[in-house]
């Protein structure tokens, strides 16, 4: 037995801890993958730990959340003190996307990979520009070649757009056909 | 100056709304349709029709209507509004013709022509109300910050970048170095007038001018060009008289009497 390795079990409280001061230095968010590793417990501790420390940030009203974002946990700011916390960093929002990229973004992400000539199909126009905007803004990614005529690059969604739309992975945005459900209603 | 009904698409109130506008000129703001099924069902939404059953001859007009008003337009976007226009006319004009034609007994095989149409308008309108969500996700998100950069970060060595971000480097340096390298390079200009100057003193001096024997100490294209455009000048003021003794044979200036 390595006597270095060996150590003293942690306490839950304590395990909560650590998990606070990894998820508060890093500047993207950690996977529970990289907690495990890191603290050197099983996922499930990890996980019941994680759980905790986002109940106590509820618990006490905290300004800060803890939350599941693009495949890690994130401690961000609460969404209800924007207007302060804008004021004290003397920021405005972002430009907003244009109709065209949102539209454009809304068939790559729910179609990915795909091709420009099926985006042209889908949207009846062109989408040229509307991409470029979306590689600039690291929202889209090109996710190799379509072998068919032509061999069309293909696109996808990168893990900035998880960030920008506050999504876990793809599998939480809402399933497309909840919107052909209400497409066709006047 | 009339009354003209101005439309623009407001994303944040979600439903679009006509601004009326006093000018000259009506300009329709195609940017603020993202495309020609955008426009076409805002139309069909304006009408209160039922997309199942696009009264296709008022929509027809109606569309047509705002494609005539575009003026001043991208025009790869012109070109797909267009596609559209003519897609309605096609179907309008197929609803014209009369159904038995087809000689199908069973009324329900003969396919409406508008089905394809109302097809992708409800694929199209899928993906519209997915990009509202995406729309309000994003706002929503804008709210909520995370903690800023702290020093450690500025240590870090990891290069978070892919082949685009190298080719935009590598595109940027190429465009500095071509600001660097400027080219110099003298104009040799010689204007029409120039040479006809030039061609009427010869003609003066010598009496007579063989075409051929100009052209040949001419150097430069351009100049070749001019010489040839200031002979068919002086031939047209009746200024000179061309004479080729034989067929194929030289061509020969003398002076008009």
């Amino acid at each position: 037995m390595d006597l270095e390795t060996e150590r003293q079990p942690r306490g839950i409280t304590e395990i909560v801890a650590i998990i606070e001061a990894l998820v508060f230095v890093a500047d993207e968010p950690v996977s529970a993958k990289l907690l495990a590793e890191v603290l050197d417990e099983d996922r499930e501790t990890i996980e019941a730990a994680v759980e905790q420390l986002q109940n106590e940030y509820q618990h006490r009203e905290s300004g800060l959340t803890l939350r599941e974002i693009a495949g890690g946990w994130q401690i961000s700011t609460r969404a209800e003190f924007h207007t302060e916390v804008r004021k004290f960093l003397k920021t405005r929002p972002n430009a907003k996307l244009s109709l065209a990229a949102l539209e454009t973004l809304a068939v790559i992400a729910y179609k990915q990979p795909v091709t420009v000539p099926e985006i042209l199909e889908i949207r009846g126009v062109q989408s040229a520009s509307a991409i470029k905007t979306l590689l600039d803004k690291r929202l889209i990614t090109a996710k190799g070649r379509k072998e068919t005529v032509g061999r069309p690059m293909q696109y996808g969604t990168s893990k900035e757009f998880l960030l920008q739309f506050g999504l876990k992975d793809l599998s939480e945005l809402p399933s497309i056909e909840d919107f052909e459900d209400l497409a066709g209603s006047i | 100056m009339e009354q003209i009904e101005q439309f623009s698409f407001d994303f944040q109130t979600e439903t679009p709304h006509i601004v009326r506008q006093s000018r000259d000129e009506i300009r329709l703001q195609m940017g603020e349709f993202a495309g020609p099924l955008d426009l076409l069902l805002y139309l069909i939404k304006q009408e209160q029709a039922n997309i199942f059953d696009i009264p296709i001859a008022r929509i027809t007009d109606e569309y047509l209507k705002y494609i005539r008003l575009i003026k001043s337009l991208d025009i790869s976007l012109a070109a797909d509004f267009l596609v559209m226009a003519a897609t309605l006319i096609e179907i309008k004009s197929k609803m014209l013709l009369p159904r038995e034609i087809s000689g199908a007994p069973d009324e329900e095989e003969i396919e409406d022509p508008r089905r394809e149409l109302v097809d992708r308008l409800l694929e199209y309108e899928t993906y519209k109300n997915a990009s509202q969500m995406l729309w309000t996700r994003s706002t929503v998100e804008q709210a909520i910050f995370t903690r800023g950069q702290i020093e450690s970060d500025e240590n870090n060595t990891e290069v978070n970048s892919n082949v685009f971000d190298l080719l935009k480097v590598f595109q940027k340096i190429l465009a500095k170095h071509k600001e660097d390298v400027i080219l110099e390079i003298e104009r040799e200009e010689m204007s029409l007038a120039e040479m006809l100057k030039k061609l009427k003193a010869m003609i003066r001096e010598r009496g007579q001018l063989n075409l051929l024997e100009f052209l040949r100490e001419i150097s430069t294209r351009q100049e070749i060009i001019l010489a040839f455009i200031a002979v068919l000048e002086l031939v047209r003021m009746g200024n000179v008289t061309l004479l080729q003794q034989s067929i194929f044979g030289d061509i020969v200036l003398t002076k008009s009497k």
